[in-house]
């Protein structure tokens, strides 16, 4: 088991026929993933590489009965890209694109509500089963199947992760990249239910960074509900207030959102943080001893 | 993005919200001719930066006459202006605003901000005005007002009414506060702003609502459809490396430690930065190549991190992905080799194409140490800014 996406899902790529779009479907065909519909507007009836391509995603998931989104179109569109998909019937939607303006998110977020779709990003790296499926960017041979989930609101510093687990070979079940954007769908409480749920996985890899209070309520979360292991790391320990680190959301802004407090909070919600991210890997592989 | 009090002004004056009369000088004659046409007993001098805090280090001066508002002009401009939020070194003032003085009753607070959790932009008001809102949150977080916004249909008029009462508003002064709250969030979403702050905001012995001082920012993201805003940028208020980072499509901040870092992707970028700092030496910068960095944009980095005179060695980190290692080296070597390089550079490599990243550099005849992992690069980091010292 996995959660959200395993060998059964049927990828549909919105923004397919672009030089982003029909690398990184390729990428995800290698790994796997069944790619099954391509959504450019205007370009409805080519093909690419072999996948239809519609113009509108009601059309292709009315052909090939797509159940998930991959969306990398540049960020003027995005937001309406993603509505689209949601007005599609899409459960599953993975928005990589980075930059999107935050009004656009939060139209969004409200055009959601009461839907039954799932919205995994902005400004993500997306979401892996590995051995199954892969919806996003992220480098697939790092990856490799087994007990921990990895929920992070980074990219590059989730694949470090990743990599520090599988060279101790310890595999994942799902990792999940949920963005660098202040305004984001899927958020870790959202993740940490699913991971409660899923009985295999045994242990959870919690990355977050400075800004918001999201890492606070995940572990206010945790502390109540959540009955596996956790292991945590937050990025940003030396960053200046008031900087936006590279991420639009890694901001310390009026004091608030510091890696200290966020540390803190984790620590009191049962939270096994370690202070150098050096140590993830072999953090987890002592919890699993652990349990064993 | 953010911008000076004076622009911030003048955007809120097109959505009709008031501000006291005055214009921007750049000479203390020019100071001078704006107040004898202002008239009024009070003049308010006000340096223009970036910073906050300008009241206590001195930056707002009132002045009786014109003659003496040029004078606190010509003191002002010109000067370096430190403030609790410049840092020691303060800030050049190259702008005063003079501005007529305005009758005040009373002052309040009045914002809007990005509320991440509930995803909404929040409508919030004080009868603190003048004290920074944050204190006023710790201290007696009962005493703020909000009201979340509804992104889809706006500010509705019954929330700024609640708000005008909850301020203690009476008469008059209700229906010019409701029409302010609604011209300033108009202010707000028609500038995709991420900041609004008015404060204080003043109550006049008119009962007419005034903004005393006004400060905005900008969500960079969307500035590509507000190019009004974008002109507003006065990139003096900026670190000049940072700027020449920014055209090169490098996300870099400076910081003041000796280890210039160059990492890909922000959340790795700033773990190097921490695992520096545990390891016994300091972070230079902050300094992101992005995903898809070519050599030519990583030669750019390396050039920019080693122009910080105070970087005594250099740690790039990659974990290829879609960038791949053998680009990263390319690009090292190349700099390395064009640029000339007098520090110790400690190189790990991870992931896609790592091995010919590797093998680039033991080639290339340059002197570089090679980390095996994370621990290991922070480890030769802090062995070599050690003996260095």
């Amino acid at each position: 088991m996995a959660i959200w996406i395993d060998q059964d899902s049927k990828v549909l790529v919105q923004g397919l026929t672009g030089k982003e779009g029909s690398f990184h479907a390729g990428q995800c065909r290698e790994y796997g993933t069944q790619i099954v519909a391509g959504v450019t507007p205007g370009k409805g009836g080519a093909s690419q590489d072999g996948v239809p391509v519609f113009n509108t995603v009601k059309e292709a998931v009315e052909e090939t009965g797509a159940d998930c989104s991959m969306i990398l179109v540049p960020p003027p569109f995005a937001a309406d890209a993603i509505m689209e998909a949601v007005d599609g019937g899409v459960p599953l939607v993975v928005c990589i694109t980075e930059g999107i303006p935050v009004l656009d998110m939060l139209r969004v977020t409200e055009f959601m509500k009461g839907t039954k779709s799932r919205l995994i990003g902005p400004n993500c790296p997306g979401i892996i089963s590995p051995g199954k499926s892969k919806i996003g960017i992220m480098p697939g041979p790092i990856h490799k199947e087994g007990p921990v989930g990895c929920i992070s609101r980074s990219g590059t510093l989730t694949y470090e992760a990743v990599g520090q687990l599988s060279s101790r070979d310890i595999g994942q079940s799902t990792c999940i990249g949920i963005g660098g954007d202040p305004i984001i769908g899927t958020g870790f409480i959202d993740a940490l239910t699913a991971f409660n749920e899923d009985p295999e996985t045994e242990a959870v890899v919690m990355i977050g960074e400075i800004g918001g209070s999201a890492e606070e309520e995940a572990a206010d979360y945790i502390k109540a509900h959540f009955d596996k292991p956790v292991l945590g790391f937050i990025a940003g320990q030396t960053a200046p207030p008031g900087r936006r680190m590279g991420h639009a959301g890694a901001i310390i802004s009026q004091g608030k959102g510091t890696a200290r407090e966020k540390i803190e909070k984790m620590r009191e919600g049962g939270v096994q943080v370690v202070d150098s991210p050096a140590d993830i890997g072999s953090g987890m592989e002592m919890i699993l001893q652990e349990r064993v | 993005m953010k911008i000076h009090e004076y622009q911030a002004k003048q955007i809120l004056i097109k959505h009709g919200v008031k501000v006291p009369q005055g214009q921007v000088a750049t000479t203390a004659a020019e100071a001078g001719e704006i107040a004898r046409d202002l008239g009024g007993k009070i003049i308010a001098v006000k340096a223009q930066i970036h910073a906050g805090g300008r009241g206590k280090g001195g930056g707002i001066k009132l002045a009786k006459s014109p003659e003496e508002a040029e004078e606190w002009a010509g003191q002002l401009l010109g000067s370096k202006l430190v403030t609790p939020q410049t840092g020691p070194e303060g800030r050049v003032v190259n702008r005063v605003l003079i501005e007529k003085g305005v009758d005040i009753d009373k002052e309040f607070y009045l914002g809007i901000v990005i509320d991440r959790s509930q995803q909404r932009p929040v409508l919030m008001a004080s009868r603190e005005g003048g004290v920074e809102i944050e204190e006023v949150a710790q201290r007696s977080p009962e005493l703020i007002l909000k009201e979340p916004v509804h992104p889809g249909v706006g500010l509705q008029a019954f929330q700024t009414r609640k708000i005008a009462f909850g301020l203690g508003l009476e008469g008059k002064a209700v229906a010019n506060a409701t029409r302010f709250m609604s011209a300033l969030y108009q202010a707000f979403e028609s500038s995709d702003a991420s900041l609004a702050e008015i404060n204080p905001l003043v109550l006049t012995a008119e009962g007419e609502l005034c903004a005393l001082d006004a400060k905005m920012t900008f969500d960079d993201s969307a500035l590509y459809r507000h190019a009004e805003i974008m002109e507003m940028r006065d990139l003096d208020e900026e670190e000049p490396l940072e700027i020449e980072a920014s055209h090169h499509q490098l996300n870099y901040i400076k910081l003041d430690g000796q280890v210039g870092c160059m990492v890909n992707g922000a959340g790795l970028a700033m773990a190097t930065m921490d695992i520096i700092k545990l390891g016994g030496a300091s972070p230079a910068n902050f300094l992101d190549v992005g995903g898809g960095a070519n050599v030519e944009q990583v030669k750019n980095a390396f050039r920019i991190l080693l122009s910080d005179e105070n970087v005594k060695a250099v740690l790039i980190n990659i974990f290829g992905g879609i960038m791949r290692c053998d680009v990263v080296a390319e690009g090292v070597v190349q700099a390395a080799q064009d640029i000339g390089v007098d520090v110790p550079v400690v190189v790990r490599l991870a992931g896609t194409n790592v091995e010919q990243g590797r093998e680039i550099l033991k080639n290339s005849g340059l002197d570089f140490a090679v980390a095996t992992d994370m621990a290991d690069a922070a480890r030769k980091v802090s062995d070599l800014t050690n003996t260095e010292e």
